[in-house]
């Protein structure tokens, strides 16, 4: 069965086509492909994106393999399907683990090389050196040339953006030249005399010709060819300053003179394991990450304990099948879990605003005070489980009762029989089997809330902020929340190193209660079979 | 929840003390009830509210109207309709595209036996174990680095936003496929095999009618999962006339919630009404695929 499946090697609607005429269609779409991903490639590497560049050649190779080789067939069908996971998925998650052992971040953000390129690419004019004398011209619509003339008495001509060119009169609409060899016109420019030049604000600072090889007024008798500032050791890995000779070292990504200063741009760089150090040690973070990680461990289980004890109180007491209008009753229940998310939490944020929103003033009315829901951190917290709870119940209720259902009625006619009383019959029949079938989803559950950005977020954005943090932190705030503050807030600067550094911190608590959950369910599998 | 099974004929004590229960429990009912609705209740009365702050609302307003929806539509800097219709366009987009993903590879799967299988269907469960949202940084760069390559898939797009999405569909609703479509007897495709069909064939004119039940409970979460999703279109996403619906609520509702409560109000519900039918109307469907699915996962 295998093996003939696997020869097969029919294409979704070729078949009606000769084999040859439809396979050559298909090798030429793949070349075609490989050289868009080619010139992809090439210029992803230009930018210096090389991590992203190295997955999609991984990804490339992987397609040409599946298409080409007529035992991948079955991975055809799927193939797709994994192009997508592996580049939006799987390349995330990988970079994220490269990123968190960089410091990439505010003025870290370009590759080694690019840095290295762009300070090389500064220039000062030096104080002596070749210099010529020079006459401007300008046109009518505000450009400017020059044209030099060195101390051989050579003429060049110069404009902003091209090459130094060295014309006879009459050629390139240079004019006849005057006593001192310059043309007493140029076409379509006019020639500026020694006051009007001299006055000329814009004249000092234009470049004139090439890049790399630019020439500029140094003062109204000379102008000189710029020279490079910065001068790259690759032996010591540093940066020269020609005109004062100070040496920048690379330190972590940024050239930096013994005396602290920092030649802008940085780089990305690798610092190895200073991010997850800093989480662990650094003493500055160490208590707003300490109530970071207690309140996210807190924030998932009380949510957990809440959710389900009340979707499950409500799935027992409604558990019954003559109940009248029960299918009006768990519709009505429902609603909360069909309105989106977002647009709930920002409902309850409104009815809970203090002074102004609905609970607040009937709260007052009743008893002259309420709750400081956004300003106090106790409060804060209490806020979002109850919004937590009113959104999720629903879902505990809904898989209670399917869960409820599938217990046999004879486990309680037995229990009747031996004389156990409704709650014994809770605690040692119905909490354990329910947990058997629904295990895996508290869980899941519990993981989903850990990360649950949105409600962190949307609610209160993590508020009250907690005080005298280095970088800002609330009180509400989980992790995720705390690294989508460093990535994306900007405040004070964006942290992509650290904030992946939290987030494989993140995946490691997810990872091993995931592990957890698969174990258990393997185990709870074996027990539901002795049942 | 043992009535069904008592064997002796209920006495009448028995069904005084079931009548009890039961307006017991409607009572706890009522008050649940009242917990769940209320807020939508709350919302859609703020949108009729014609002074419409969140401070003045009452209840049941004075002089009700749809001042706040007419207003809601003609604001220039919230262009609602266009959120709405971004919303309705990514998510519908997504949905197919993912419903097809899935179901194709789900019947790879399902049908054919090649090295490597089994651990392709665990390792896919496993990489969607962990949240998108973790990778929301590396995402961010990526797409912006694309960008920097092709404008249109770059930051501020859709098609971007609808790529990372299918970066999804190879996900846990494969299992729930697999299951539904290993329950069909493969003797199907077997005889059609010796009348010569291909794979495709079979696969497009036996295979796929029989999954419509399946194929429309998947669609349904997906396209009511992406139409909600907040976080990758808040990050991805750049301009006001490209933000989804849920990005857009949110700008609003941080610009000017108080004061233009009753028109956030409107908007909110406008946005979830639609929702909120396909749930109500579609509820048992929806609620097997959830549990089934989520037991299974």
């Amino acid at each position: 069965m295998a093996s003939n499946k696997a020869q097969k090697i029919h294409k979704p609607g070729a078949s009606d086509r000769g084999p040859i005429f439809s396979r050559l269609i298909q090798f030429i779409l793949l070349v075609a492909l490989d050289i868009g991903t080619v010139w992809f490639l090439i210029k992803l590497a230009d930018l210096g994106y090389f991590p992203l560049a190295a997955a999609v050649l991984i990804i490339a190779i992987f397609v040409n393999v599946v298409l080409l080789r007529k035992k991948a067939y079955p991975i055809r069908w799927m193939l797709v399907g994994l192009v997508f996971m592996g580049l939006f998925t799987i390349y995330p998650i990988v970079f994220t683990v490269w990123v968190a052992f960089t410091n990439y971040g505010e003025s870290h953000l370009i590759t080694k090389q690019q840095a290295i390129d762009q300070i090389l690419n500064l220039t000062y004019l030096p104080e002596t050196g070749k210099a010529y004398s020079w006459t401007a011209f300008k046109s009518s619509g505000g450009e400017y040339a020059l044209w030099l003339k060195d101390a051989d008495g050579n003429g060049y001509l110069v404009k902003p953006g091209e090459p130094l060119s060295q014309p006879q009169p009459g050629e390139a609409s240079v004019g006849a030249l005057d006593g001192q060899g310059i043309p007493e016109s140029i076409e379509g420019y006019q020639r500026l005399n020694g006051i009007l030049a001299a006055t000329d604000k814009n004249l000092m600072s234009i470049k004139f010709g090439e890049e790399g090889k630019t020439i500029q007024i140094r003062s109204p008798m000379e102008a000189a060819e710029l020279q490079p500032l910065y001068q790259y050791d690759a032996e010591q890995d540093a940066m020269i300053n020609q005109e004062t000779g100070t040496v920048y070292k690379n330190l972590r990504g940024m050239f930096t003179s013994s005396a602290g200063q920092e030649l802008r741009p940085g780089f990305v760089a690798s610092i190895k394991w200073t991010n997850f150090r800093d989480f662990f040690i650094s003493p500055a973070l160490r208590g707003p990450i300490v109530r970071l990680v207690t309140w996210n461990f807190g924030f998932a289980f009380f949510s957990l304990l809440l959710n389900f004890s009340l979707g499950l109180a409500i799935a027992i007491l409604y558990n019954d099948p003559d109940f009248p209008l029960k299918k009006l009753i768990r519709s009505l229940l429902i609603i909360p879990y069909t309105v989106p998310a977002l647009i709930t939490i920002l409902i309850w944020r409104g009815m809970l605003n203090p002074d102004i929103g609905v609970v607040s003033r009937v709260l007052e009315s009743l008893f002259g005070w309420s709750p400081p829901w956004f300003t106090d951190q106790w409060w804060a917290k209490i806020a979002i489980l109850l919004v937590n709870l009113w959104l999720s119940y629903p879902y505990f209720m809904l898989i209670c009762s399917g869960a409820l259902q599938s217990i046999p009625d004879e486990i309680y006619a037995a229990a009747k029989v031996d004389g156990a009383s409704p709650w014994q019959t809770f605690w040692k029949i119905t909490l354990p089997l329910l947990l058997v079938a629904v295990g895996p989803l508290l869980i899941a559950s519990f993981t989903f809330n850990f990360n649950n950005f949105n409600l962190i977020y949307l609610f209160n954005a993590g508020g009250p902020p907690m005080a005298g943090t280095p970088t800002p932190a609330g009180h509400t705030d989980i992790l995720i929340s705390y690294v989508y503050n460093l990535a994306f807030s900007g405040s004070r600067g964006v942290n992509y190193g650290f904030a992946s550094a939290i987030t494989i911190i993140i995946f490691l608590i997810v990872g091993t209660i995931t592990l957890i959950q698969f174990r258990f369910t393997r185990m709870w599998e074996k027990v539901g079979e002795n049942v | 929840m043992s009535e069904p099974i008592s064997i002796q004929p209920p006495r009448k004590s028995m069904r005084k003390q079931r009548r009890r229960s039961i307006i017991v429990r409607w009572i706890i009912a009522i008050f649940l009830i009242f917990f769940s609705i209320f807020p939508v209740l709350w919302v859609v009365s703020a949108s009729l509210n014609p002074t419409g702050t969140l401070a003045t609302q009452q209840l049941i307003p004075n002089n009700p109207g749809f001042g706040n929806y007419r207003e809601l539509l003609n604001l220039d800097q919230f262009p609602f309709w266009k959120w709405l219709w971004n919303s309705i366009k990514v998510s519908s987009i997504t949905s197919v595209l993912s419903l097809a993903i899935t179901t194709v590879a789900a019947y790879a799967f399902s049908r054919f036996r090649f090295r490597g299988r089994q651990t392709m269907l665990k390792g896919i469960l496993l990489i969607n174990v962990f949240p998108g949202v973790l990778a929301l940084v590396a995402t961010f760069l990526m797409v912006s680095q694309i960008g920097d390559v092709f404008t249109f898939l770059g930051l501020d797009n859709h098609a971007s936003l609808i790529m990372v999405y299918l970066g999804g569909a190879m996900g846990v609703n494969i299992w729930l496929m697999k299951g539904f479509l290993d329950t069909i007897p493969r003797d199907i495709d077997e005889s059609a095999m010796v009348e010569g069909a291909s794979d495709w064939q079979i696969f497009t004119r036996l295979i796929l009618p029989l999954l419509r039940p399946i194929l429309i409970v998947i669609l349904i979460l997906n396209y009511i999962g992406t139409y909600g999703d907040f976080v990758l279109a808040r990050v991805l996403l750049r301009s006001n006339e490209n933000y989804t619906l849920m990005v857009g609520l949110q700008i609003f509702a941080g610009a000017q919630f108080s004061q233009r409560w009753g028109v956030f109000a409107a908007g909110a519900l406008m946005g979830a009404l639609p929702i909120m039918i396909i749930y109500l109307a579609l509820q048992d469907q929806i609620v097997g695929g959830l549990t089934q699915g989520a037991v299974k996962g």
